[in-house]
């Protein structure tokens, strides 16, 4: 190994061929660690969610899915992403378009105001829901007297997962849009269409890719939600549980192969998830602005 | 794009042919005010309502204060961790062509993806006494689980896709000409790499610490199965304000959020200052 590695003694062919990278030793150095911290660190976590899962064989598995509240948790979360997702989905497209077509003032204190819920911990989004909606607040009592239920009830856990997947398909959607630019709308009026039209026809083709990315990981985040919804739910069992809050419902109860059983279809979602996500990169690279990184 | 106007008196929007900025300005506005804007201010309207001596005596709380130091302790610790180690595999990635790189590089965000409570129990048992790595710590007397390292885990795991995807793009841009005309010049590679790359990598890094360190500290999910949760030791800002909701005291809660909110911003704007610095200093 040696040989390979660039000294000045080694004449200028064999020096150009390790000047723009790392000797032979380092290359491997670098490589094992990157390999051992994925692995100790992603890899591990995932592995043993599914060999917790299956610990007692198949049959216990599929009895803890079977289970009624383990249903009802399944179906709220599915519930909630289904109301969530589609209201950031419209906010964003909204967005984009105001911000991206136009020249206002303004405009990059609007982006910092939508990005704002990814600086905010999960338990301060569902704290200012409690602190509006709770019986303490001035909106509480009068809620309460027409019957109205926010909190520890469905429409508290939707606004929690709006509230943290706020930015998710906006912030997919404006770089992409701004990189787009006007033209294909413009000459898209300039032959007659009218704005629904130019949208409809024009502005979505061009997106569809971007925001299907960007309602990818707005329902991931949407589903997977923790904290926020776990300050709001109350936690009734069969009736406000969503299935992150069932797994921690269960592994409490030191219920393990239970737990795991929700967590690893969980676990599911999210290798579906970067499965479609990687498609989309690899396929649509150049369609998805931005497409690293969030 | 739209030209300027003509006269360059104040205007609120450059005209445009678009139709359509009324009602998606508008939607947008109306729905960031209700979902994200009164409820934000609700929660620093009550807390001004506590009054200046209840907010500080909640705020210097020995356990509040505790509980921010391990929240902030923490998330810098992770987060300096995943600057190290993301960095290497953002190169890794960029760099080097081995048999399963875009699998690797897609695992990469499966923190993203996976729900923090999912991370959170897997963590534990992996870290436990009994668990697979958790066993092989023991004997050496290192306790990852149910302690304040656990937390730092658990933050590892949360921020490593910051880092590498911060870093990432800006090596992929690295023009492979500066670092030959520096091999040509004489430097050794390891000079390239600190005096001639790193200074142009510095700014990405700097961000995603800051980015890593951000979620970081207000990370609840994966962290609370891991911790042990013990007072003054290992419990975490985000979990006490859940604590005192449960205990009804609505105004420590309150309090405590919005420290933690002031003090995130602060690290920010800190952090955006050092960053435009290295900007200038380094171009």
């Amino acid at each position: 190994m040696a040989d390979f590695v660039s000294t000045a003694s080694l004449h200028a062919e064999k020096n150009r061929a390790t000047a723009t990278t790392e000797s032979r030793a380092t290359r491997w150095v670098l490589l094992a660690l990157a390999f051992g911290f994925i692995a100790l660190f992603l890899l591990l976590p995932l592995i043993l969610v599914f060999a917790e899962a299956l610990k007692r064989g198949v049959g216990p598995y599929l009895e803890a899915l079977g289970d009624s509240d383990t249903l009802s948790a399944i179906r709220l979360t599915l519930l909630v992403a289904a109301i969530s997702v589609p209201l950031n989905l419209i906010f964003g497209i909204a967005a984009a378009w105001a911000i991206a077509k136009f020249e206002f003032k303004g405009k990059a204190f609007l982006i910092t105001l939508i990005d704002l819920p990814f600086s905010v911990s999960p338990v301060i989004s569902g704290l200012v829901y409690v602190l509006l909606f709770g019986s303490s607040s001035l909106l509480g009592p009068w809620l309460k007297s027409y019957g109205i239920e926010i909190l520890f009830a469905v429409p508290g856990i939707v606004l929690a997962t709006v509230f943290v997947t706020f930015p998710f398909v906006a912030r997919e959607l404006i770089p992409l849009m701004q990189e787009q630019g006007t033209g294909d709308e413009e000459a898209a009026l300039s032959l007659g269409a009218n704005g629904w039209q130019a949208f409809w026809y024009v502005t979505l083709p061009n997106i569809k890719w971007g925001l299907l990315y960007g309602v990818l990981l707005c329902n991931a985040r949407a589903m997977g939600e923790f904290g926020a919804v776990s300050v709001v739910s109350g936690h009734i069992r069969g009736l406000t549980n969503t299935m992150p809050l069932h797994v921690e419902i269960l592994y409490n109860e030191y219920n393990a192969v239970a737990a795991f059983a929700v967590a690893s279809l969980l676990a599911g979602l999210a290798l579906v998830t970067l499965v479609l996500k990687t498609i989309l990169e690899i396929h649509y690279g150049h369609a998805i602005a931005g497409s690293r990184g969030h | 794009m739209n030209t300027a106007p003509a006269d360059a008196g104040w205007r609120f929007r450059v005209p445009s042919v678009i139709p359509g900025f009324g009602l998606t300005l508008g939607f947008s506005l109306a729905y960031l005010t209700l979902i994200i804007l009164i409820p934000l201010s609700g929660l620093v309207w009550r807390s001004a309502a506590l009054g200046w001596t209840d907010f500080w005596a909640i705020a210097m709380d020995r356990r509040t204060v505790k509980a921010l130091e391990i929240s902030f302790g923490t998330a810098i610790i992770a987060a300096a961790v995943n600057v190290v180690f993301g960095t290497i595999v953002a190169w890794v990635l960029v760099r080097y062509r081995f048999p399963g790189r875009r699998i690797i590089d897609a695992m990469v965000d499966l923190p993203f993806a996976l729900p923090t409570a999912v991370a959170g129990i897997a963590l534990t048992s992996l870290y436990a006494p009994r668990g697979w790595i958790g066993s092989l710590l023991e004997p050496l007397g290192i306790k990852v689980a149910y302690s304040p390292l656990g937390i730092v885990v658990a933050l590892i795991f949360i921020g490593l896709p910051f880092v590498v995807r911060t870093v990432q793009p800006i090596i992929e841009e690295i023009d492979k000409e500066v670092e030959e005309a520096a091999a040509t010049l004489g430097a050794s590679r390891f000079q390239t790499i600190t005096r001639v790359l790193f200074p142009g990598l510095a700014p990405a890094i700097v961000t995603g610490f800051a980015l890593a360190f951000a979620r970081g500290v207000g990370e609840y999910g994966s962290v609370i199965f891991i911790a042990g949760n013990l007072p003054y030791v290992s419990e975490i800002a985000p979990l006490l304000i859940v604590i005192r909701l449960e205990e009804y005291d609505y105004a420590a809660a309150t309090a405590i959020a919005t420290i933690m909110l002031a003090l995130s911003f602060v690290m920010l704007l800190v952090i955006n200052l050092i960053q435009a610095w290295s900007r200038k200093r380094y171009g």
